[in-house]
């Protein structure tokens, strides 16, 4: 909507033709079996097979991981993956499946790993070939993340973890997890260690993935438990006891702060809030939709509501604009930090707009054949919850912001 | 036509905005506007509308009247997202001045094909302040809506109602009617037949009038009749800009004195802050403010290089920011407890001029309504 050519350097301008050029020839074809909305969702083995060859081939042509140095196999440019990821959306391509990996655990690994780790781990994750999962909530450690349990005891040269975490997106289809883990009980925040562990190859030997179902019905994430699990110490990320830090730093990124923190962030997931949302799509459901025999789009508080949500899907974008603007920036993490919180919301409330447009419709489930749009409104409703509840709940966010932007006194 | 990323907002934007900032703390700062135009709490003041003449022969030293002025007319042609930046800078400040009623008729002057109203622009450039006389007795703002005519022979008869800054500015530029159309016209505000009728307003930031208009003979014609709507339609993404980034301005001022105040006031041996009653609100006037802004800049960009889409993205920014001004302002004075519901108290200044600039213009509803019509389409014709 915003995004525009003008202002790029001569290296932008140079990537920017270069990926418009290769995405014209080279989208793969639509697929037979129906795709997930986004990568929480993939379910199948052949619908992940699709979109990591998808991801491998965009990787390939130096879409993925652009901004990182080659020898991690970036593309070595500077401030090109925003340009990628817009051209991508721009082009109507599949999103990349490894979400977890793409845009929390390769900022992390750079940011704190050693020069073997970043050289082992950063080429395969942005090929797709290795795919990740985050291991950082457990029962007792939801909003109070720094509350985790899951314990890593000392044993030479490895760590021996016992515990539970769950929430744990793709791990059924993981080579590799991000994992918090207490190593000192005495400890809160001081006493927690980051691991990255190679979990495909620990499953049967103390490692057990279990599904978890979500309230639509769908799988896509699952728990994990933890028996007498050895980690090689050579896959601790940072020093022990720093974990929190480390964990801080995928949170920022998760949270969508990230660029500010890595100037070599991300890749893949770019979204200003167009494509997901859908906002625009509101105005064609309330002209298909009917309320007392009239079209939804003619209810004077049915319009009032939607432009309401066109004006702040706009402003999400606008805010995207002006965080890279100093001049219009108060406080540098005030925009950043506002991102999960605001497009979380606005796609809760699209989605729940568009169930109250569809009326009684929006009783039917996807398998529905009478359902409107596929019945992805109602399902896109509940899915909404998952993003207002994770990476720190909303109320988490809240505290986040007054606390650390308005420098009001801690609530704990 | 593409726009830039970092929305047009150079170097000179920044400098002037700086310049703002500085001079406004410096002379207009919240005591010092308190005691300028909060000494009295008599109804009495209402229609005075306090000012400091002192400060706006400053602010047209430093070329404030001029920096919209397109440069062929002796002005420094910056485009609206530097008067933006320039217009927060006034709303942070809450400074009592004709400027944002200056620069509003400037940009329907701009807008106007005439010798006159090149004219008209020097004159702008070099101090003189004008205000728009373009609202009707039952507050539209419509191009056609008027209560002024021009009568056979030649001279404006009627009344102008909601005149902003009325009492401060030295020319009205008024709209009226005549058989062939609205046009507008240029009127100095000591002319023969001109009476100024001070409204009691709650602000004690501007001063508002009708204008009583009566043989005005003398007034110059801007925008021929048949031409005066084409102009204002033109005119409108910039004043509905310029009063959305007064009230952002103003919002994050109320923000800040809000935020400052649950730091340091202590209840239940913690600073109130720490409460999530407290806390959560800040941070929600804070996501509304953000929002605010963002569209502000944005219609201020499209009106400088998107013209097709300044109208939508201006109405998006005046939507927001009529609503953020409208919870900010409730919740400063909420969040303030017991002292914010004192005349002593800073606040209320903020919140009166945000209820003004809130439906100036149009409020937020209507805005929303405006946008459903053309973005939806008008009732009985969508589907």
């Amino acid at each position: 909507m915003t995004t525009s050519a003008q202002s790029d350097s001569n290296e932008q301008a140079a990537f920017r033709a270069h990926c418009k050029a290769w995405l014209a020839g080279n989208l793969p074809p639509r697929p037979s079996f129906r795709l997930p909305l986004g990568p929480l969702e993939i379910a199948t083995v052949e619908q992940l097979e699709y979109l990591c060859d998808w991801q491998k081939a965009a990787h390939a042509a130096g879409l993925v991981g652009c901004d990182y140095p080659r020898e991690y196999g970036g593309g070595g440019l500077r401030d090109c993956q925003w340009i990628a990821n817009h051209e991508l959306k721009a082009a109507g391509a599949p999103f990349f499946p490894n979400i977890v990996g793409l845009g929390m655990a390769a900022p992390t690994i750079f940011h704190h790993g050693t020069e073997a780790q970043k050289r082992r781990l950063l080429p395969p994750l942005f090929s797709a070939e290795e795919i990740w999962c985050q291991g950082f909530s457990e029962p007792g450690a939801g909003s109070d993340l720094a509350n985790v349990q899951a314990y890593a005891q000392r044993d030479g040269e490895r760590w021996i973890v016992n515990g539970h975490k769950v929430w744990t997106t793709l791990a059924h289809f993981a080579t590799w997890m991000i994992l918090l883990c207490r190593t000192d009980r005495a400890r809160k925040y001081e006493g927690m260690t980051y691991f990255v562990a190679p979990i495909r190859d620990g499953v049967g030997h103390g490692v057990a993935i279990r599904p978890l179902v979500k309230m639509t019905g769908e799988l896509g994430f699952n728990e994990v438990f933890f028996e007498d699990y050895p980690i090689a110490d050579d896959l601790r990320l940072d020093e022990p006891g720093r974990g929190w830090a480390v964990a801080m730093t995928t949170l920022l990124h998760e949270r969508g702060a990230g660029p500010l923190v890595t100037p070599s962030s991300g890749g893949g997931v770019g979204d200003d809030g167009e494509t997901t949302l859908g906002a625009a799509g509101l105005v064609e459901l309330a002209k298909r939709s009917y309320r007392h025999g009239k079209p939804a789009s003619d209810d004077p508080r049915l319009r009032d509501a939607i432009v309401q949500l066109l004006i702040r899907q706009r402003a999400f974008a606008q805010n995207e604009r002006r965080a890279a603007v100093p001049a219009l920036v108060d406080h540098p993490l005030r925009l950043p930090l506002q991102h999960k919180l605001t497009l979380s919301e606005l796609l809760q409330d699209t989605a729940r707009l568009a169930c109250e447009i569809e009326g009684m419709a929006a009783t039917l489930h996807q398998t529905d054949p009478n359902a409107p749009a596929g019945g992805r409104w109602p399902h896109a409703y509940m899915n909404s919850y998952g993003f207002t509840i994770a990476a720190g709940s909303n109320e988490v966010q809240r505290n986040i912001l007054g606390e650390r932007v308005l420098n009001l006194a801690k609530s704990k | 036509m593409t726009r830039p990323h970092d929305f047009g907002f150079d170097e000179t934007a920044q400098i002037l905005k700086d310049t703002a900032r500085r001079l406004l703390q410096d002379h207009c700062a919240p005591e010092a506007l308190h005691r300028l135009v909060a000494v009295s709490s008599e109804p009495a003041r209402a229609t005075e509308g306090v000012w400091d003449p002192s400060l706006w022969r400053k602010m047209v030293d430093l070329g404030w009247t001029a920096v919209a002025v397109p440069e062929h007319a002796g002005g420094f042609g910056m485009g609206l997202v530097a008067i933006a930046g320039l217009a927060e800078e006034l709303g942070r400040a809450a400074v009592p001045s004709p400027l944002i009623a200056t620069l509003c008729a400037t940009y329907v002057a701009a807008a106007c094909d005439s010798e006159a109203a090149r004219q008209l622009l020097r004159r702008i450039a070099s101090g003189l302040s004008v205000s728009l006389a373009g609202i009707d007795r039952r507050g539209s703002w419509e191009p056609e809506d008027t209560d002024v005519v021009v009568d056979e022979a030649g001279a404006l008869q009627g009344t102008a109602w909601f005149v902003q800054d009325a009492g401060k500015v030295g020319a009205l530029l008024v709209k009226a009617k005549s058989p062939r159309g609205v046009g507008l016209y240029l009127v100095e505000v000591d002319a023969p037949g001109v009476t100024m009728v001070p409204d009691a307003i709650l602000d004690l930031t501007r001063d508002q009038a009708h204008v009583e208009l009566r043989d005005v003979r003398d007034a110059q014609v801007l925008a021929e009749p048949g031409d005066g709507a084409r102009v204002l339609v033109a005119a409108e993404p910039a004043l509905l800009t310029i009063v959305a980034a007064d009230m952002v301005g103003a919002a994050e001022w109320q923000l800040q004195t809000t935020a400052e105040y649950a730091r340091t006031r202590v209840q239940f041996e913690r600073p109130i802050g720490f409460f999530q009653a407290v806390k959560h609100p800040l941070v929600d006037m804070m996501v509304q403010i953000d929002a605010a802004r963002s569209l502000v800049y944005d219609a201020a960009c499209a009106f400088d290089h998107e013209p097709a889409a300044a109208e939508m993205c201006a109405r998006m920014a005046k939507a927001a920011a009529s609503d953020a001004a409208a919870d900010v302002s409730g919740r400063s004075v909420q969040l303030h407890g017991g002292i914010g519901f004192t005349w002593e108290c800073f606040i209320h200044i903020w919140f009166k001029r945000q209820k003004h600039n809130e439906v100036l213009f149009g409020d937020a509803a209507y805005q929303r309504a405006r946008l459903a019509d053309r973005l939806i389409g008008r009732i009985g014709e969508t589907a």
